[in-house]
């Protein structure tokens, strides 16, 4: 026994008397885990969190959250003599005057929009291969709540510097909440500490961008993790995997050298882009006042969708009884976004109630095998995409000499129209999919050799695919639609005959799929 | 349907492929350097840090391709620190992926489902518990716990009152009365007619006493943009033309959509837009919405000059300024 064994053995022995861990321990350094760059996504938007709240540690050493007005006598010329927020210069200092500020800073809001993207990415792995079916509903929701906060989080993150754009989007932020019926603007009122912008509101914000919300987030992530931790990782399917194994790596030490490497990996990228891509320069934007505005006002991009469909609303406001509804700011601002994010959360149930499976996956679906799915998921993508375009109508209008008016009727018709033939697009896509499977496994791959018969024909050689290959494009079940009787036995209506007829046609339209390819199959093209 | 038919059959796990540095020492021995390297690489990257942060001026200057003019500090200083993470990272990788086992483990799932009799325990544990406690019997105190429970609830509604005052009439008010001066903003200098040439615009706010300090949150409802047209040019009611002076026109500069500043004055087809989300206002027919989401007018000032020749308000604004709210009556 070396001296180095020695010691990490008394230390061993010391915590697992106390606290008996050494049982848990040798079950969970054997823990196994499949291995798919797609399931690095979710490892991205956790290191991204890391980095986040190292990084904002650092910034809140500096940051005056006050709207108090001083006069900035900074070292950054333009602005010496200016009226302006302590949340502002003080900004102003830690780009300027603290060594490393800027790079902080810079490092901070690039993790944040990495941060959003791979929960985005993550979230759209999950969905289209199906991992949030039983029994990772729970995570799917809590990741749904994750993206909702991110978003929240993000947007008071890039409002505490109190600049001008910033502003301006604090702005918005109140008028939508002053939108909201009978109580908008007590509510407004009350965030606010009075009249806009007031003094309280970058304060308050403050205590919730770095503590409510971070701790809601640290739960979260925890139970997220210790989830997908206990209920074991999904898996792509392949030859020897089942519903019922896990093949991958253990924990120690390749897992963990793996994932601790690539936590360094996604730190140094994201210390290289605060290095040398400048982000947010709030120095050349001003001191935020309500009287004047930046051209080309742009929240960062997880907001646009949000952004672009306020600005694609018909100009419609209801006037009873002396009061006032907003339609324009209540549709695009609450209730679209709302109606999105239920939607969302509610998925695992509606599919699980249209398919009528209740049963345990841990197989992923390859999306081209679940075509609705798949084409939903596309079609959402697409109603998000064409919002987040016109929010940057302004910037595509200047950039490629547009006229923004074509641009934003462009967006309120292709937000109607595109979606749903994207819809149609995807599903026609993944069938096509299938039937090009089908063939591969049927009549094998494409040589590109020529060969001509005794008489003459010329035929290409088709060479039969591996065993493992065409197990992977075969091995997916495919599951009749639900039979609904209308009527029982005795021919008495069944009660919610509506309902029942809508699940039908929708488990029918999910059920959708071209025949996969059999052994039966295989043979009779054998005997031919 | 697919039971009845045999389906292709699972080939199992292909069999592990060795890599190099499995069999070959010299492979290995090689791999292991490379290791070594990235993560000296990452030392030598936290030297670069230490080195920018002390020694590189923070008003340093050099130019780079691609970046142009770049603070020297800051680039060596992020670059240096970008360089110590990401090798460790490549080193720990790389030691994973030639050196560390590669080949794939099977582990079996295990049924999250508890069994039947342990289900069966639960329940008549639970019945028992509230059987004990008299939930079923004693419903006054269900009742009553339910209540207090619920008025609990309620209080950090009313500690958080004070978090503002109510909108009294904050929202319908400006400062602007009868005879108002409009000053320039920034400046606070009085404005004549002749100030502003035909085609101008002016941003402007009423005036306030000598070393009285401006708020935001007035700034926020008081700005007023003013534009001077030629007088034939305007398309408006005889009410609203006798709220303009000499081709002069007042409006809120608060957009009437989601109150961002409506700043953008375009003096070929004397539009305003609102860069916010593009409402777009025809300043000839009194700020009536043309385009975008916005669903009013900017209101309008009525204006005026006093007896020293300065552009006065006439009356205050007649209705409220900036986006809309549930009490707004119109």
């Amino acid at each position: 026994m070396t001296a180095s064994e020695r010691i990490a053995g008394t230390v061993a022995n010391y915590v697992d008397e106390r606290t008996g861990a050494a049982k848990w321990m040798k079950k969970n350094l054997n823990k196994v885990f499949p291995d798919h760059w797609s399931f690095l996504l979710g490892e991205i938007a956790l290191y991204s969190f890391i980095i986040l709240l190292l990084s904002g540690t650092f910034l809140t050493f500096w940051f005056d959250p006050s709207q108090r007005e001083v006069i900035y006598d900074g070292s950054y010329e333009p602005l010496q003599g200016l009226e302006m927020s302590a949340a502002y210069a003080s900004t102003l200092d830690i780009s300027f005057e603290i060594r490393g500020g800027l790079l902080m800073r810079q490092i901070h809001h690039w993790a944040a929009l990495i941060f959003m993207a791979a929960i985005v990415v993550h979230l759209m792995r999950v969905y289209f291969t199906g991992a949030f079916r039983k029994p990772r509903e729970f995570n799917w929701i809590i990741g749904v709540g994750l993206l909702t906060l991110g978003i929240v989080e993000g947007f008071l993150g890039y409002s505490l510097p109190d600049d001008l754009l910033s502003g301006t989007g604090i702005r918005i932020a109140e008028a939508i909440i002053q939108a909201i019926p009978v109580v908008g603007s007590y509510l407004a009122f009350f965030a606010f500490g009075g009249a806009f912008p007031g003094e309280a509101f970058i304060p308050r914000i403050y205590t919730v961008h770095v503590l409510l919300l971070p701790g809601a987030f640290l739960a979260l992530i925890t139970v997220h993790l210790m989830l997908v931790w206990y209920q074991k990782h999904t898996q792509y399917p392949g030859p020897g995997r089942t519903e019922k194994n896990v093949v991958g790596y253990p924990l120690f030490p390749v897992y963990m050298a793996k994932a601790g490497g690539f936590f360094f990996i996604v730190f140094g990228v994201t210390a290289f882009l605060g290095a040398v891509a400048s982000i947010n320069p709030i120095w050349l934007y001003g001191p935020y006042t309500p009287g004047q505005v930046s051209a080309g006002s742009q929240p960062d991009w997880y907001m646009g969708w949000l952004d672009g469909l306020v600005r694609m609303a018909p100009p419609l406001e209801t006037y009873i009884f002396g009061r006032t509804i907003s339609w324009n700011i209540l549709i695009p601002g609450l209730i679209v976004p709302g109606i999105i994010f239920t939607g969302m959360a509610l998925y695992p149930f509606i599919e699980s109630w249209m398919t009528g499976d209740k049963r345990e996956h841990h197989l992923l679906d390859r999306p081209r095998n679940a075509p609705n799915r798949t084409a939903l998921g596309v079609m959402s993508l697409t109603f998000m995409l064409v919002a987040l375009i016109n929010g940057g109508n302004d910037i595509i209008a200047v950039t490629f000499d547009l006229s923004i008016n074509q641009i934003m009727w462009f967006s309120r018709i292709g937000i109607f129209v595109l979606p749903p033939l994207a819809f149609v697009i995807t599903k026609r896509l993944c069938l096509s999919l299938q039937r090009a499977d089908r063939d591969l496994v049927l009549h094998g791959r494409e040589t590109g050799r020529l060969v001509m018969m005794p008489h003459g024909e010329f035929v290409e050689v088709h060479e039969p695919i591996s065993a493992e290959k065409a197990w992977l494009l075969t091995q997916h079940e495919q599951n009749p639609p639900l039979a609904l009787e209308e009527s029982d036995l005795r021919g008495v209506r069944r009660p919610g005959v509506l309902k029942n007829r809508l699940r039908a046609r929708l488990s029918k339209a999910h059920a959708v799929a071209i025949p996969k390819a059999t052994a039966e199959d295989l043979k009779q093209i054998e005997h031919h | 349907m697919s039971n009845e038919i045999e389906a292709i059959k699972d080939p199992g796990l292909p069999a592990h492929v060795h890599r190099r540095a499995d069999t070959d020492p010299k492979a290995a021995a090689k791999a292991e350097r490379q290791v070594a390297i990235l993560f000296l690489l990452s030392a030598l990257g936290t030297l670069t840090l230490i080195g920018a942060y002390f020694f590189i001026p923070q008003d340093s200057f050099i130019f780079f391709p691609v970046l142009g003019d770049t603070n020297a500090h800051q680039l060596f200083l992020g670059l240096g620190m970008a360089a110590s993470l990401f090798f460790i990272g490549m080193g720990a990788i790389h030691w994973a992926k030639t050196l560390m086992p590669d080949e794939e483990v099977i582990i079996q799932r295990h049924e999250f489902r508890s069994e039947d009799e342990d289900r069966a325990d639960l329940i008549a544990t639970a019945k028992a518990g509230a059987a004990a406690a008299g939930l079923g019997r004693r419903s006054l105190i269900k009742r009553s716990l339910g209540l207090s429970l619920g008025l609990v609830g309620l209080s950090p509604l009313i500690l958080l009152r004070d978090l503002g005052p109510l909108p009294g009439d904050e929202l319908t008010k400006t400062s602007w009365k009868a005879g108002t001066r409009l000053v320039t903003d920034p400046g606070d200098r009085p404005i004549r007619a002749d100030d502003l040439e035909v085609g101008a615009v002016a941003q402007t706010l009423p005036q306030i006493g000598e070393g009285v300090h401006r708020k935001l949150s007035d700034i926020g409802k008081d700005a007023v943009l003013l534009i001077r047209l030629r007088p034939e040019e305007f398309n408006l009611d005889a009410e609203r033309l006798s709220w303009t002076h000499e081709g002069i026109i007042a409006f809120s500069k608060i957009c009437s959509h989601m109150g961002c500043a409506v700043a953008l004055y375009e003096q070929q087809t004397k539009h305003l837009l609102c860069p916010c989300h593009q409402s777009t206002f025809d300043v000839t027919r009194a700020a009536k919405v043309i385009f975008g989401p916005s669903a009013r007018p900017l209101p309008q000032l009525a204006i005026t000059v006093d007896s020293e020749g300065y552009l006065i308000a006439k009356q205050p604004f007649s209705e409220p300024v900036g986006p809309s709210f549930w009490e707004r009556s119109s």
